[in-house]
């Protein structure tokens, strides 16, 4: 087989610089070949040292501001730097979790694209030695007028219905929101969680000299070459032409690869010294990761690395991004069982290589010494880049929101339940598998999902959130807000929040307003992680979201986990019986900025000022926490997303119930998005107790009925409306607009 | 104890969920046998669970019905004892010819996965005995290709020998005449789409599911 085009020479590298188009600089480039391998480097060298030092394997641009995160915490088993996070949940078992974006993957080809970032996420877990228990999803799409981004949704929500229910893992939750910034730049995050015995954890680590490196999993293919590189850049119409940089899912495959590494960590954990993922940057990543975290050196003969096609050079075996693959690091003498193992689940398992004691990182092929650089060449020495970083001119003097006048609130409230961010996703969620393992409790619709643990009288409560609008407000207070949303979602259902992961989903790091909001935003989230003891345990950084100059809204996902440590606290947020008492947690005040009233009224971008306080926040959590385990609350749910109106019809539509009541808010305050709020409804013969844990903390709104309408006299007028017609205008709003 | 077989494909999922309600819920001995089993003479019930055998990147049930387990699935049905096959195995079942009919893609042409309701139509099978005649219940379904199809002359006589089970209150997929479940001529093999072990404990929202299984009790308990 003839190569097709010949490899250029390390000084025709020198001389024509094609690693810029590979996103390298050029001081890069001399800083390596002079400072760390004290030669030129060849070519396979070279796109090794491209992709290891994109932002999206080395995190050069973020790292000095990701170092701002609080991951302490007693429960805090293993931090960010590995496959995925680990937080003890007692009785020695623990929860795994982490989220990733596939955003450019996803607008390029957006089934395999959003199908390859749930099973790359997958892989992080089960890595870990977890059982992948759940997975959620958190997307952005531009406006549904364009038909472009109708067919995002189609084609995304498919991709992630193909892979997850395939693969056996319930998709449980996640949230999808709208707004034209996201034109061009969907984003697609990923979160999965899994369970594990805290005595399975494994790492990714190739350590012993002498051990046998192992490649298991599909063939490598020529696709997703430079994936990482691809991820690492702004992106333009021109780019579409990019589609060879998005793999191709095999959710089959995947599973076959999950039960068969999870049977050799359970039977065989003696014998393996460390397992990782092929992600990004496929096997150069894995294993120089691997070899930088044990210190050792790794040498791999790329003829043994089993290939989809012949002809493969050195640099695209290195550099391809093929799915559903994982390198083993495993005990010398002791391959033949981990062998048998994957023989049996028809998968190819070849011993590629072995640990070397010299810390060097060399590679073979056809009897050449293809690459032979420091291992910390490729993962300890990337140099760092602080950007210069400046307040957006935007936030300079920026004004509090108007309030706006409302004359007929249930007229807003029917506008504000047909906006796409609000309606009914579930002509989405009923496209994915959610209840497969048989034990989602609380299942997509609610504010958080839960799975209980099997066997234990604890449960899981899982949630994913962002308001991007309230960040691009005020990056650090939109932070704070972002994991206090979580944590609200956490505690309405029953749970005490114990970690998070998230997506920090930015435009590029070379504009230094970017960089300031990725900078603001992190210390909010840090600030109120600390506060709830939250620890961050794992995350994913994409940057470069921006499509032909134009940025998105910062979007730092936030995924949260939370523990219900009885399942009996398991709460949802629909009303249950009539004439229950209805209860309002927390003051409102005129919350306008960033709404979605505002933006129903027509501004876009959003204005104003946000006020949070966590203190607040804190005090209302608890008081809601207290209620739930004294047995008090029949329903819980937070409010986010168009205020109390809103909050209240959610809370209705699960239910057959209606509302009567009386508020000294205004018609417009039922829109307000105040912070650190909830609504409860209480049985009536547990109405004083709850009242005196409450203190003034809550207030009551009025009570539920058995009759088809909602109706809540305010200062100065009434929220009237039939529960079934605003149930209909929710359930149908996004199929109408999908059209 | 009765001994239930929960048969494994390479790419079922719901294999774990079937071992759980057996033997956490229901009490009785489960064993998940693999798809290289060739003989299941041993148990008293074999059950196929829901799941995407070999990708089924063809068809639903395609590929499995060629496993090595199969023969002996098909012995077993021809003993008389009980074969149950849910979603997948509901699939595999048509394939490989112990029911008529056949499972194409949903009418719109997307997974559901949803609480559906569903009426007991014969519960003189010994699947469904533990049911009222016409019971009303609720079980989850998920599946891309659950729209169950057969032609006119086969409808007939399914309708004639009784041996639909299970019909859909508001059909999601398309389904002929409803159909969420059959037997076979015989009355020991059923097929359906949705999932009763995942209706077997109240935390799953219902436990409609569980009186599929206390029926192959009660089938049990009357031949020995």
């Amino acid at each position: 087989m003839q190569q097709l085009k010949t490899e250029l020479t390390p000084e025709e590298i020198r001389e024509q610089k094609p690693y810029e188009a590979w996103g390298l600089s050029e001081q890069e480039y001399d800083y390596i070949a002079q400072k760390l391998i004290g030669r030129l480097p060849n070519y396979t060298e070279t796109g090794l040292f491209a992709v290891m030092w994109s932002e999206h394997c080395s995190y050069k641009n973020s790292k000095p501001i990701l170092r701002k995160f609080w991951n302490d915490g007693s429960r805090v088993i293993q931090g960010p730097g590995e496959g995925a996070g680990v937080l003890d949940i007692g009785d020695g078992q623990a929860v795994v979790f982490k989220a990733e974006s596939h955003n450019h993957p996803s607008f390029v080809e957006p089934f395999e694209g959003a199908a390859t970032g749930v099973g790359g996420i997958i892989r992080d877990i089960f890595s870990m030695g977890a059982k992948p228990i759940a997975s959620l999803d958190s997307l952005r799409f531009g406006e549904l007028d364009n038909p472009k981004n109708r067919y995002l949704v189609n084609e995304i929500v498919a991709g992630i219905a193909a892979y997850g229910n395939c693969i056996g893992i319930p998709t449980v939750g996640g949230e999808i929101g709208f707004d034209a910034v996201y034109d061009g730049n969907p984003l697609v995050n990923v979160m999965c969680v899994g369970l594990m015995d805290q005595a399975d954890l494994k790492q990714g680590r190739a350590k012993g000299t002498g051990n046998s490196i192992i490649y298991v999993g599909a063939k490598t293919g020529r696709d997703g070459i430079h994936g990482a590189t691809f991820a690492s850049n702004e992106f333009s119409e021109e780019k579409e032409a990019d589609r060879s940089a998005v793999q191709v899912g095999d959710p089959f495959m995947e599973k076959l690869l999950t039960d068969a590494c999870l049977e050799i960590i359970h039977d065989h954990a003696e014998i393996l010294m460390g397992i990782q993922d092929m992600g990004a940057a496929g096997l150069v990543s894995s294993s120089a990761e691997m070899a930088s975290k044990a210190k050792s050196g790794v040498t791999m003969n790329l003829d043994l690395v089993p290939q989809r096609e012949p002809g493969m050079s050195a640099y695209e075996i290195m550099l391809s991004e093929s799915q559903e693959r994982m390198l083993l690091c495993v005990k010398k003498g002791e391959e033949q069982t981990v062998l048998d193992i994957f023989a049996r689940y028809d998968l190819d398992a070849v011993v590629v290589g072995h640990v070397t004691d010299d810390r060097q990182y060399r590679l073979y092929q056809h009897g050449q010494l293809v690459t032979d650089v420091p291992v910390t060449s490729l993962v300890d020495d990337v140099v760092e880049h602080e950007q210069p970083s400046r307040k957006p001119a935007r936030l300079e003097n920026s004004q509090p929101a108007q309030t706006p006048t409302i004359k007929d609130p249930g007229e807003t409230l029917k506008a504000l339940l047909a906006q796409p961010t609000i309606a009914s996703k579930e002509s989405v969620y009923k496209q994915y598998d959610s209840q497969v393992q048989a034990n989602t409790a609380v299942t997509p619709g609610s504010d958080a999902a839960v799975v209980r643990v099997r066997h234990t009288k604890k449960a899981l409560a899982m949630t994913t959130d962002c308001n991007a609008r309230y960040i691009y407000l005020d990056p650090f207070v939109g932070g704070q807000i972002a994991v206090s949303e979580a944590a609200r979602n956490i505690v309405a259902s029953g749970g005490v929040p114990i970690g998070i992961t998230d997506c920090l989903n930015f435009g590029s790091p070379d504009d230094p307003e970017s960089y300031w909001e990725l900078d603001q935003s992190v210390q909010g989230i840090a600030q109120a992680c600390e506060r709830f003891d939250t620890p961050v345990i794992s995350g994913n950084v994409s940057m470069y979201n921006e499509t032909d100059g134009h940025s998105i809204y910062p979007t730092p996902m936030i995924g949260m986990v939370g523990l219900i440590e009885d399942i009996n606290y398991i709460t949802t947020q629909s009303f249950k019986h009539a004439g229950d008492a209805v209860y309002l947690i927390g003051d409102t005040g005129d919350d306008f900025a960033g709404s979605e009233l505002q933006k129903l009224q027509g501004q876009v971008p959003p204005t104003g000022q946000l006020n949070f306080d966590l203190d607040a926040e804190t005090a209302h959590q608890q008081l809601t926490q207290k209620a739930i385990r004294k047995n008090l609350l029949e329903s819980a749910h937070d409010l986010s997303e168009g205020g109390l109106g809103v909050a209240l019809a959610e809370a209705l539509f699960g239910s057959s119930l209606g509302f009567e009541g009386r508020t000294s808010l205004t018609n417009a305050q039922l829109f307000s998005e105040t912070q650190s709020r909830f609504i409860v409804s209480v049985d009536a013969e547990n109405k004083a107790k709850f009242e005196a844990l409450a203190g003034n903390q809550a207030v009551l709104l009025g009570h539920t009925t058995d009759q088809d309408q909602v109706s809540l006299t305010t200062a100065d007028g009434e929220l009237k409306a039939s529960c079934a017609d605003l149930k209909a205008t929710f359930g149908g709003a996004l199929g109408c607009l999908m059209k | 104890m009765m001994k239930f077989a929960v048969v494994s494909f390479p790419g079922s999922n719901c294999d774990e969920d079937l071992y759980y309600a057996i033997t956490d819920d229901l009490h009785e001995a489960a064993t998940i046998v693999p798809h290289t089993t060739i003989d299941l003479s041993g148990f008293d019930v074999v059950l196929i669970p829901g799941g995407f055998s070999y990708g089924d990147y063809l068809r639903g049930g395609a590929i499995a019905k060629f496993a090595p387990v199969m023969p002996a699935v098909k012995a077993f049905a021809q003993t008389g004892k009980p074969v149950l096959g849910i979603c997948n195995g509901f699939q595999i079942l048509t394939e490989a010819g112990l029911l008529p009919g056949t499972l194409q893609h949903n009418r719109q042409m997307q997974f559901i996965c949803e609480p559906e309701p569903l009426r007991v139509e014969n519960n003189r099978t010994m699947f469904t005995s533990a049911f009222q005649d016409q019971q009303q219940i609720t079980l989850p379904i998920a599946h891309g290709e659950g729209n169950y199809y057969c032609d006119d002359a086969t409808l007939a006589k399914l309708r004639e020998n009784h041996q639909i089970a299970f019909t859909y209150q508001n059909n999601p997929n398309g389904s002929v005449s409803d159909i969420a479940g059959i037997t076979n001529e015989a009355g020991n093999v059923l097929g359906m789409m949705p999932h009763p072990e995942r209706a077997v404990e109240d935390i799953q929202g219902g436990t409609d599911g569980l009186l599929v299984f206390k029926s192959l009790v009660q089938a049990h308990l009357r031949t020995v």
